[in-house]
């Protein structure tokens, strides 16, 4: 018996690989089907699916920059502490010390190139008019997601710590002040207002809640490192599951409806 | 059960020419491989990021004063903190010297304490005990503590130097090296 049909007939391939060899039609069905990578495309495609003029890939490649981020990310965690006194030297230190430490520059390259890639990606969308129904309330998951890319850019952008990240996030926060409701600058803040007494204050609005102090510090630094590394890319990881089941449930990829 | 060739080995079998074309014959081929290169690069690359150029620690050659801040019985903590050692002037075997003790415990590595009504290092995770001169006379520990290299430095004061050890079970604290006698 040849090696490879033994391994194939070995209990431990077996047990990590359900199905027979992709020999005919019916087993590479089970092979696309049975396997965790390969099921997240169709088991069979219409030959327009792939055409670049169709889709420009900007989807895809926007996925792919996410997870550049995400493995580039987790390994500056390695080296970054989200503290005034460490943030800005752990930065310099990964820019000079460290080998490698052009991980830093994917990570920024990466996270500029997925803003593109994901405004690129909705104009195509939009060109095509693949908003229409059934697909709306994938554009509406679209939407989110895009503004997901854009917070994860500014929370990111306080972390290095030097004076362009302070004074950009404290111009950025200070918008949280003119929220409606809950922004203390802002329309209809007045609503919340209990025996004369307002509720929405500078040390109780939207901002405050945002930076967890009255002025950019050691506070919001920490808050920001918790939104961009942990908060904002779990629910954007949870969204993009969504919205790419619902490309397949509805209708596929780049076909007309 | 296999199909033979007229010639050579069974068809099944791979050899240097199939693996080359199931390698680089074909787009899928050519895919994975690409893939499997771009991961080992990773592999390396991010194995040679995690091992840090820099680090933030103590030297492992400092001076811890003049032979005369030592009187006889004297055990200083004040370089535990920072260097994880303890100067002693004390007895081993009717000797009297001075001598650098690490403060780790020969047990699994805790840091000892210094109790100076008992006059003894205590190990707070499994409760050995070390008699100032380093022996181990209770508690799990297998030895007695390790002692660092001393000596005297061109300006009088005493430098110890924690790239050498000597351990007594070994007989390495009759080395001149280990102690100063003052």
């Amino acid at each position: 018996m040849a090696l490879r049909d033994k391994i194939r007939a070995s209990q431990l391939w077996k047990s990590v690989f359900r199905h027979p060899a992709p020999v005919d039609r019916r087993n590479r069905v089970a092979v696309m089907l049975g396997n965790l990578v390969l099921h997240l495309h169709p088991v069979a495609l219409p030959a327009h699916a792939v055409r670049l003029q169709f889709t420009w890939c900007m989807g895809g490649i926007t996925f792919f920059l996410f997870l550049v981020e995400v493995v580039t990310g987790a390994l500056l965690m390695f080296y970054y502490r989200p503290t005034v006194e460490w943030a800005y030297n752990d930065m310099l230190a990964l820019r000079g010390a460290v080998s490698f430490g052009v991980l830093r520059e994917l990570h920024r390259w990466g996270a500029h190139a997925m803003v593109i890639t994901v405004w690129l990606h909705m104009l195509r969308v939009f060109l095509t008019g693949s908003y229409k129904p059934p697909r709306e309330f994938n554009w509406v998951i679209g939407v989110t997601l895009l503004v997901l890319t854009l917070l994860l850019s500014f929370t990111g952008y306080l972390l290095p710590w030097d004076q362009l990240s302070v004074w950009a996030v404290t111009v950025g926060s200070n918008m949280a002040q003119s929220v409606p409701l809950v922004g203390h600058q802002g329309p209809l803040h007045q609503v919340l207002t209990i025996d004369g007494a307002e509720m929405i204050t500078p040390s109780s609005d939207a901002r405050y809640a945002l930076l967890g102090a009255r002025s950019v510090g050691e506070e919001a630094l920490n808050r920001f490192y918790v939104l961009h590394c942990v908060a904002i890319p779990l629910v954007a990881g949870f969204l993009m599951a969504l919205h790419f089941w619902r490309i397949r449930k509805d209708g596929g990829i780049s076909g007309p409806l | 059960m296999f199909k033979r060739k007229r010639h050579g080995r069974p068809a099944t079998a791979a050899n240097r020419r199939s693996v080359l074309r199931a390698m680089f014959g074909s787009a899928i081929g050519l895919g994975f491989t690409a893939m499997g290169a771009a991961g080992a690069l990773w592999a390396a690359v991010a194995g040679r990021y995690m091992l840090p150029n820099v680090v933030v620690q103590p030297p492992s050659r400092f001076k811890v004063g003049f032979p005369r801040d030592y009187p006889p019985g004297c055990v200083e903590t004040k370089y535990k903190e920072r260097f994880g050692v303890w100067i002693v002037h004390g007895v081993y075997r009717g000797r009297r010297q001075v001598y650098a003790l690490r403060t780790a415990c020969t047990h699994l590595g805790c840091i000892t304490l210094w109790q100076e009504n008992e006059r003894q290092f205590k190990c707070p995770c499994h409760g050995s005990g070390f008699h100032p001169d380093g022996i181990n006379f209770e508690g799990p520990a297998p030895r007695p503590l390790e002692r660092y290299a001393v000596r005297l430095a061109d300006d009088g004061q005493l430098e110890v130097d924690t790239g050498r050890l000597f351990q007594e079970e070994l007989g390495q604290w009759d080395d001149p090296a280990s102690f100063m006698v003052l």
